[in-house]
């Protein structure tokens, strides 16, 4: 085993013990990951160290929005388009991330420096309309604005 | 200990957190060591204080003067002025002066004035990082006489006769639901905080955790006292990483001060509490998908029964309690089941923390007796419609709520007289909408949730919202005809009668009350036309909502 993994397989140990553990297993592999995303290895990892089949850690990993798959890039920004965002503007909001990144939800820009997703609500309503980039949260929101906060992430 | 002349209480809730409080308070700092006021004057961050709206705020004792929408250039001339000369700053404040130049109390300012307090009562007063804060204001003095004067089968009376009901939306009595887990054989049993809060519009129980979460602690070593638990787990949604922080924070100090731990207080007590992180699922607010995840499962709920008093995380005896519910807790038990009772009405007591959002004057958070009306609501405290526009609909207990028209704005807000109405209290989300919005593009909005997050395990659920989702996007393209209607009433009970869980039991509320309170409307789009004119007819996807 190469020094990389065993160092993994450390982090992730302690875990084992705990409630919610294989979730905070996978946050962390994730949060450790360049690409922001469980890569097969990741999976059969904590599959071994929680002794558990990884066909389940797979379905685990795949149940919930904050993990993903597939690789993602540098900066990962998360639209609200539920309904108090969608009453005051998420749509625009969305189609300007759209035209300004030249993606799609779920696509990432060519250079790598954005994934575009949308997602259910944020619970910053008193700030509607709002996205996340990463754990920051930017709230009343205008297409103007956009432009500024993109510039923030490179 | 240090006295000051003056304390300056900056709201740091995640909303104003997003406004730019940290700058404000940045150079507020700067600004009082620029004329050596630091030792006089006192800094404190706050929880939210409800007014997101207005944010990022401030208030300066003790002259209780609120400041809002502040941005980085106003400060010097709060320092300037009020700090230093003692002068308000007029154009800054969010209260009226008599022509003497008396304040008005914030508390008779139309936003507090119909506000009872019980959940949100430090919510912007302490600082929730300091323990200190909490028992100074009275904080840990119900654990302590719970443990000293009261027996378990006590406390759950004295729950019961409060009639305080789950205020996560399904209103089950709290008291009852202790009781069973209580009553129930196995060991060791669990007392889980629900703070998965996913329903769209509804931020209270974030901005609980970040304003007060020492009142969490206090209510979670209660319960776990009644119920018999001695580990407590709070499951907090991922994103809410401020809330997961300042929990984590407030653990410790318990911790270090006997007020978690072995033997609380010096009692043969013993009883502790981990966070975990959610991972992002809407369906793991549902008690017995949240506990699937603990276990590090999908997040897929469980058949009930048996309920998880009975059988709930690693199988053992499980209560499941909101973040608001056990935050009302201490208060019972200081205050007793009367007291509580004499608030809201007969079959709802107590207060409810609500969350106002949409096109509203003064969107935040409040909390009000229950049986309050929309109207006071929306027009008192919320400040009314914007933009010289009209109110059109509310809807209440969030996406999986129904909507209300203006017909409506008389009805006591509490958990049976919404029910009766087709809607529900849900988890305290009250999206306002005014008359520039279609009923079908928003129902429409409403269903996409519910598609993108059906967990998928059950059949009627998982096929079910998203039929009902092109039924209704039909509708709103102007290509469905008054047959829909009856395939989605059809559909609707299918999905109510059979899905397993309430996601897809109440992913219909919103289009049967749309139905039932906004017909014409509806019957208008089966000719081919949009009266709010936000359809567009016979496109595929809807255009935008402004």
């Amino acid at each position: 085993m190469s020094e990389h993994a065993a160092h993994r397989r450390e982090k992730i140990r302690p875990f084992v013990s705990q409630a919610g553990g294989l979730l905070k297993a996978l946050h962390a592999l994730q949060d450790a990951s360049p690409e922001h995303f469980l890569a097969p290895c990741d999976l059969k990892l904590v599959a071994d160290v929680f002794d558990v089949p990884v066909a389940k850690v797979w379905g685990t990993a795949t149940f919930y929005s904050l993990y993903s798959t597939t690789p993602r890039g540098r900066y990962i920004i998360r639209v609200c388009e539920s309904a108090p965002c969608y009453v005051v503007g998420a749509m625009d909001i969305l189609k300007t991330l759209e035209e300004k990144l030249h993606i799609k939800p779920g696509q990432t820009t060519d250079d790598g420096r954005f994934t575009l997703e949308v997602a259910s609500c944020l619970g910053v309503c008193g700030v509607a309309p709002a996205l996340m980039v990463d754990m920051h949260v930017h709230g009343n929101l205008t297409p103007d604005k956009l432009v500024s906060i993109l510039d923030n992430y490179v | 200990m240090k006295y000051y002349r003056a304390h300056v209480l900056i709201c740091s809730g995640s909303n104003c957190m997003i406004k730019g409080c940290r700058n404000i308070r940045h150079t507020l700092e700067q600004e009082l060591v620029h004329h050596g006021l630091q030792w006089e004057v006192k800094v404190v961050d706050t929880g939210c204080l409800g007014l997101c709206e207005q944010g990022p705020s401030l208030i300066v004792y003790p002259e209780g003067v609120m400041y809002g929408r502040l941005a980085t250039g106003d400060i010097r001339e709060i320092v300037t002025e009020h700090l230093l000369k003692g002068r308000l700053v007029h154009r800054l404040m969010q209260q009226p002066t008599s022509p003497t130049g008396e304040v008005a109390p914030l508390s008779l300012t139309p936003f507090f004035q119909k506000q009872k307090r019980i959940v949100l009562k430090n919510c912007g007063l302490i600082d929730p990082e300091r323990l200190e804060d909490y028992v100074q204001t009275g904080g840990y003095t119900a654990l302590a006489t719970v443990l000293d004067t009261m027996t378990p089968e006590r406390v759950i009376t004295e729950l019961k006769e409060s009639g305080l009901r789950g205020r996560g939306g399904a209103g089950f009595s709290t008291g009852k639901k202790w009781e069973l887990t209580r009553a129930a054989r196995g060991e060791p049993k669990y007392l889980i905080c629900n703070a998965d809060e996913g329903e769209p519009g509804t931020f209270k129980d974030r901005l609980i955790l970040e304003g007060d979460p020492h009142l969490i602690i206090e209510g979670m070593a209660i319960g776990g006292y009644a119920t018999g638990a001695t580990q407590g787990l709070v499951y907090i949604r991922g994103e809410y990483e401020l809330s997961i922080r300042r929990m984590e924070r407030a653990i410790r100090q318990a911790r270090e001060n006997g007020l978690l731990g072995k033997n609380i207080l010096g009692s043969t007590y013993s009883f502790d509490i981990e966070v975990c992180a959610g991972a992002g699922a809407y369906v793991c607010g549902e008690e017995t998908a949240l506990i699937e995840s603990i276990e590090g499962n999908r997040g897929e709920p469980r058949f009930k029964p048996p309920y998880p008093a009975e059988k709930g995380l690693w199988g053992k005896p499980t209560s499941v309690n909101n973040v608001e519910t056990l935050a009302n807790v201490p208060a019972i038990m200081e205050k007793g089941a009367p007291w509580y009772r004499s608030l809201g009405t007969p079959n709802s007591p107590g207060t409810k923390v609500f969350t106002l959002t949409g096109n509203v004057v003064n969107s935040g958070l409040i909390e009000v007796p229950m049986g309050i009306t929309l109207r006071e609501v929306i027009y008192e405290i919320g400040g009314g419609i914007p933009n010289g526009r009209q109110f059109k609909m509310a809807q209440t207990g969030g996406t999986s709520g129904g909507c209300l028209a203006a017909v409506h704005l008389d009805i006591p807000m509490d958990y049976d007289s919404l029910q009766s109405h087709g809607s529900s209290l849900g988890s305290g989300a009250l999206l306002v909408m005014d008359d520039s919005h279609c009923i079908v593009d928003l129902t429409r909005c409403f269903l996409k949730f519910f598609v993108h997050e059906s967990c998928g395990q059950c059949t009627p659920c998982r096929e079910g919202t998203p039929a009902l989702y092109e039924l209704v996007d039909k509708i709103s393209r102007g290509e469905a005809s008054e047959v829909a209607l009856a395939l989605i009433n059809r559909l609707s009970r299918t999905l109510q009668n059979s899905s397993l869980c309430a996601l897809g039991q109440t992913a219909p509320v919103p289009v049967l009350s749309a139905l039932r309170h906004f017909w014409p409307e509806i019957e208008a789009h089966f000719g081919g036309r949009c009266p709010a004119n936000k359809c567009v007819m016979g496109k595929a996807v809807g255009k935008s909502a402004n």
